[in-house]
Formats: structure tokens, sequence, C-alpha cells
């Protein structure tokens, strides 16, 4: 059983290559899971590491890896038989309301992974409508293309598929719209990818009044809220988020500004980057 | 419940255990304004150090094991830290460490010129096999690094101890002898180690980790008890710490502050407020005070 105790040593039971960037390996295991939160995934002798659930069913689950360093090419290496070890789930997860009517959700990058399963949970129950806006460098850098139909907007950096610019473009025009229609606005605007697109989310929802949800990263140690080593401002991101409110993000010292280091030095946010994608 | 200690005033008898989210200022902030008198930073160390691969921490369901590894920017590199404390309107107890005296000495004076209210000497950190423990398992050693550091300072000096040497008691004396202002016991216990029986592989990448939380409280409150019967100087006493009823346990073995860090992650960063109010809830029950039970273990029984 996945607790989050021990790590639970699981089987890889399937993999799903996405792109030679992206992998989604399944475990055909029950887990208690809210969307938004992550698991700690161990690979014995390698590292361990958090990875929100990106795909879910009531007796199996998948995580997106993006190969980029050693221990996530050495995680898209993996298949079926493989055993990783697991521990959790961590973290708040969204919080889904219960009266929306109708939401956004702007995905940037491999922002999509926890944001996918909270549009699957809208979709499941008697949800609000969905706008999902959804937005990566390039064509190959969309992840799961095919999985959602309906209100979906799509943009790339290079415009190598749909609009050429950015996620936060279509946000601003599409609330403009709402309003332009005497239409409500959205209830909520829940949104994962780079930190400076969430910082824009959330710039863009302060100044039309309307409540967000953003998905933060930082580097993790125990996952729990102990160590210390994911605190941003007076937030421990692993056990107070993931993901925060406006309200919290109105007041958190580092959002969009800087992150720790692993030696615990506070760096600005591009520095932090670079040294993750090592 | 106001407790002075050391001639500071702090607002709670609790301290924030080093190494326990207190990563940076706003983090030790929330701490305090949760309950804690004294929040304790991370173990700055005298050069830039990330410390272990994960897997380093743990939780066993009754405490934790980690090898976190004592990570530090350095001494030097934490400018943008001592700016913004120096603005605080709370108490901060600096934790450092060192692989030799000369490096303790050299952080310790530089840390105490950034004003801080204490500086706890980490000499019993097991996860790191050149710092840390080597000093605290030993008297001479203990000895040594304290009064080579007391020179250098004159903020407050705690030594913090590990229950791993064979005689705490002994290591306590040496360190108040050497003019150690109080004493902070103990470090995380053990080390000790999990097997995933599965991979076949120890589960902490560095193979050993420090044992805290409920499962320690034992040798936590022992460690204070002897402590208490050799020195004269006050002991912050910690290791599994969950509840009131638990500091007032490890207050008649002799602790005059109780500190707390495990337990965050079972009771929630406000365990401080939660912990405060248990105690004062449990001294009115009993119609006494902290004066009166610390130590009270000691006193002979009719
Ligand atoms: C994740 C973790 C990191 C720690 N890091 C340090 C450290 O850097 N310096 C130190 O003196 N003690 C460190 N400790 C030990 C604690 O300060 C404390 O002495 C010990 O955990 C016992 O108290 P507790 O049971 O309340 O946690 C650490 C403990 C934990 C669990
Ligand atoms: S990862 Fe340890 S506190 Fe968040």
């Amino acid at each position: 059983m996945i607790t989050q105790l021990m790590p639970a040593m699981v089987e890889v039971a399937d993999k799903e290559v996405h792109s030679p960037e992206f992998a989604t390996l399944y475990v055909n295991q029950a887990i208690d899971f809210k969307p938004g939160q992550f698991v700690m995934v161990w690979i014995p002798g390698v590292d361990e590491k958090p990875y929100t659930i990106s795909h879910h069913n009531p007796d199996r689950f998948g995580i997106t890896v993006e190969a980029k360093g050693v221990f996530s090419k050495k995680a898209v290496s993996l298949g079926p038989g493989d055993k990783i070890g697991i521990r959790g789930p961590f973290g708040n997860g969204f919080n889904m309301g219960s009266d929306h009517k109708q939401v956004a959700v702007v995905a940037g990058g491999c922002g999509m992974a926890p944001l996918a399963p909270l549009v699957e949970a809208f979709q499941a129950g008697n949800g609000p409508d969905i706008l999902l806006i959804q937005g990566a460098r390039s064509k190959s850098f969309l992840l799961y293309p095919d999985r959602f139909t309906g209100n979906v907007e799509i943009c790339t950096d290079d415009g190598s598929k749909g609009y050429k610019g950015f996620v936060t473009d279509i946000l601003v025009k599409k609330i403009k719209a709402l309003s332009a229609a005497g239409s409500p606005d959205f209830d909520m605007v829940y949104a994962c990818g780079p930190e400076i697109m969430m910082a824009k989310v959330f710039d863009i929802c302060e100044a039309h009044g309307i409540p967000c949800q953003v998905s933060l990263e930082r580097y993790m140690r125990c996952g729990f809220g102990v160590c210390g080593a994911c605190v941003c401002g007076h937030a421990v991101v692993c056990m107070d988020g993931p993901v925060f409110g406006s309200k919290a993000l109105r007041t958190m010292a580092d959002f969009n500004t800087r992150a720790l280091l692993k030696t615990g030095k506070p760096v600005p946010l591009d520095e932090y980057a670079s040294w993750r994608c090592q | 419940m106001q407790t002075t200690f050391l001639g500071k005033t702090l607002h709670t008898p609790l301290v924030l255990a080093s190494g326990v989210l207190g990563n940076n200022k706003a983090i030790l902030e929330r701490v305090w304004e949760n309950g804690c008198g004294l929040p304790t930073m991370k173990s700055i160390g005298p050069a830039p150090r990330e410390g272990h691969k994960n897997p380093t921490v743990i939780d066993l369901g009754n405490g934790m094991i980690n090898a976190v590894g004592l990570p530090s920017p350095g001494y030097l590199n934490m400018e943008d830290e001592w700016q913004e404390l120096s603005g605080r309107a709370f108490p901060v107890n600096a934790s450092i460490y060192g692989g030799s005296v000369d490096e303790f000495v050299r952080v310790a004076g530089f840390v105490a010129a950034q004003g801080p209210d204490f500086i706890e000497l980490n000499i019993s950190c097991p996860n790191s096999d050149k710092h840390g423990m080597l000093f605290g398992v030993n008297a001479q050693s203990s000895h040594d690094v304290v009064a080579a550091v007391k020179k250098v300072i004159d903020v407050p000096l705690i030594a913090k101890l590990t229950p791993a040497a064979p005689d705490i008691a002994g290591i306590a004396k040496a360190c108040e002898d050497a003019g150690a202002d109080a004493i902070c016991a103990i470090n995380t216990a053990g080390p000790g180690m999990i097997i995933d029986i599965e991979s076949r592989c120890p589960v902490l990448a560095f193979k050993t980790g420090g044992l805290s939380g409920p499962m320690i409280k034992p040798i936590a409150v022992r460690c204070v008890y002897d402590i208490f019967r050799s020195v004269s100087i006050p002991i912050i006493g910690l290791g599994g710490i969950s509840t009131g009823k638990d500091a007032i346990e490890i207050i008649m073995a002799g602790a005059t502050l109780v500190g707390i860090g495990t337990a965050v992650r079972y009771r929630g960063i406000n365990v401080f407020d939660k912990v405060n109010k248990e105690i004062n809830d449990w001294l009115t029950a009993h119609d006494t005070t902290m004066e009166e039970i610390r130590g009270a273990a000691h006193r002979e029984v009719l």
C-alpha cells in the first residue's frame, strides 16, 4: 500500500511515450488522491524527486516525466516490470470549490500534468464549464494533445501549433470577451507552468478581480513540511501548497522572485531554473 | 508564558529545533508568531554544501529518520538573510558547524557579528563524516571547541549534544567548564538505518540517518536528566516532544526551555501554540508553576 511513510516499491505497469521529451509511467495501484497533489518517486541508487500525479483512476495512476536531468532520464528509460518507490500523496491539491459555473485552466509546458486530472475531475462531476488554455514552446512540447476536446485554446511560442504567443494573451482576450458580452467572469482561474507565467496570470486575475490558484515548484527533500528545503517566503510549498490561492500569493515574499538552491541559498528564479534544468 | 533565558526575554519557553523549517526569515517569523519563543536557524557551515542526495528524510510514523547532511550556503554567502534578519522583531538562535576547531571559530566569529541572540554549536550531527558528532562524543574535543569559540564571541553560547556520546553528562560538564552558557540536548539519535526489502537497498541515499520524534523521547528525557545532575547552566531539552505532557516530562528531568522539531510534521506549525496551551492547562490543573516542576524528578520521593 502506498502511504506517506516508507516508500512502497511498485511495478511500472505501462509506459506511454508522448515525445522524445515526455513519457508517462503508469502504476496499477489505488492511491487516495486530489488533483494537484504529488508523490515522491524513488529510484534506488539514483535519487528521489517529487512528481505530480498526471493520470488517475480508482485502481491506477500515472506520473509524467520530462527527460532533462540524471533522474528524469533514468525515469523515462524505465519500462513495464521495473520497480520504483512511491510515498505520498503530499500537498494540498487544488480547491475545486462547490458551485463554480465557469472556470479557466491555464497550462504552460509540463504545467499541464497537474491540471489534466483537475479538468477530468471537473468533467466527471457535474462540474463548471471549462476553458482550457494550453501553451508550450513548440508543438512537440504540448502535453497530451488529444486528451481534451471542447473549449480548448492552443498556443505555442514559435507558432508551430495554434496561436503564436502566450497563454496569458489568450486569457486576457477571453476575460475581456466575457465582460464585453455582459457575461459573468470566470469563478476561478487555475494555472500551472513557468513561475513567470503564473505570476502574470495572478496579475491579470487581480486586475480583473478574479480569484486564481497556481501550483508552485521548489526543490524538495521531505515532502511533508519539516526540512525547510522548499520554503517560499513564509510558505512551505510541500505542505501549505503546492497550490496557493490569490490571498496567499499577495503576501508571499519570494513568489516569482526567489527560490532556494540545494544549499539553502536564495537566488533569483532564472538562476534557480537553470540549476534545475541541469 | 514569558520566560527569561540567559538574559533575554522569550514570549514562550518553546524553541524551534535547528534544521527544521528554519531556512529563511519569513518562516522563522511565522514559527515565532505561532508560539515559538526562540526560533533556531538551520545549521550554518564553513563552506557551501549541498547536503546528501534524496531520499534524505523518511517519516516512520512514530518519528523520522533523516540524513539531510548539513546543507548550507556557507557562512560567507548569507548577506541577504542577515540583512533581512537585522530588522526582526523576534529572537534568533544561530546554529553553526565546522570540521575543525578553526572552522568553528571562523564561522562563530563571523556569525556572532551578524547579530543573532544566541549561537548554538552543533557538535552533534550524525550525518556527515567530517562535521559535528566527532566533537560531541569526546569530552576533550567538546571542551576544546567550546573554549576556542567562547574566546571570539560575546553572544551567549549553547552547546548542542548528541545522545551517541557514551557519557553525555560528562560532555555537558566539559562544555560548561569551557564556558558554554547553556546545553541543548538532544540532536538526533542513532544513527539508524532502514532497508527496503524489495530492492534490498538502504532507503536513505547516505544509508544511515539520525532518528527523531516520539520514538526517541525516552532517550532525550534520560539525557536531560543526566545532564541536569552534572551542570548548573540551563538546558534546552528536546527530542520527541509533541505535547504539553511531553514538555512537562522533560522539564521535570531538568529542562529550562523545550525544543520541538519533528512534531511540526505531526501537529502542524501551530504545534507551539498547542503545546504552550497544554503546558498551561496542566500547570493550572495541578496548581503549580514551571519553576516548581523544573528538575522535580530529581527530588527524593518519600
Ligand atoms: C530533517 C531534520 C534536520 C535536522 N537538521 C539539524 C541541523 O542542521 N542542526 C542541528 O543541530 N540539528 C538538526 N536536526 C536535529 C533537531 O534539531 C533535533 O535535535 C532532533 O530532531 C530531535 O528533536 P525532535 O524529536 O523534536 O525532532 C535535524 C532534525 C531533522 C528531523
Ligand atoms: S520538502 Fe521538506 S519542508 Fe518541504
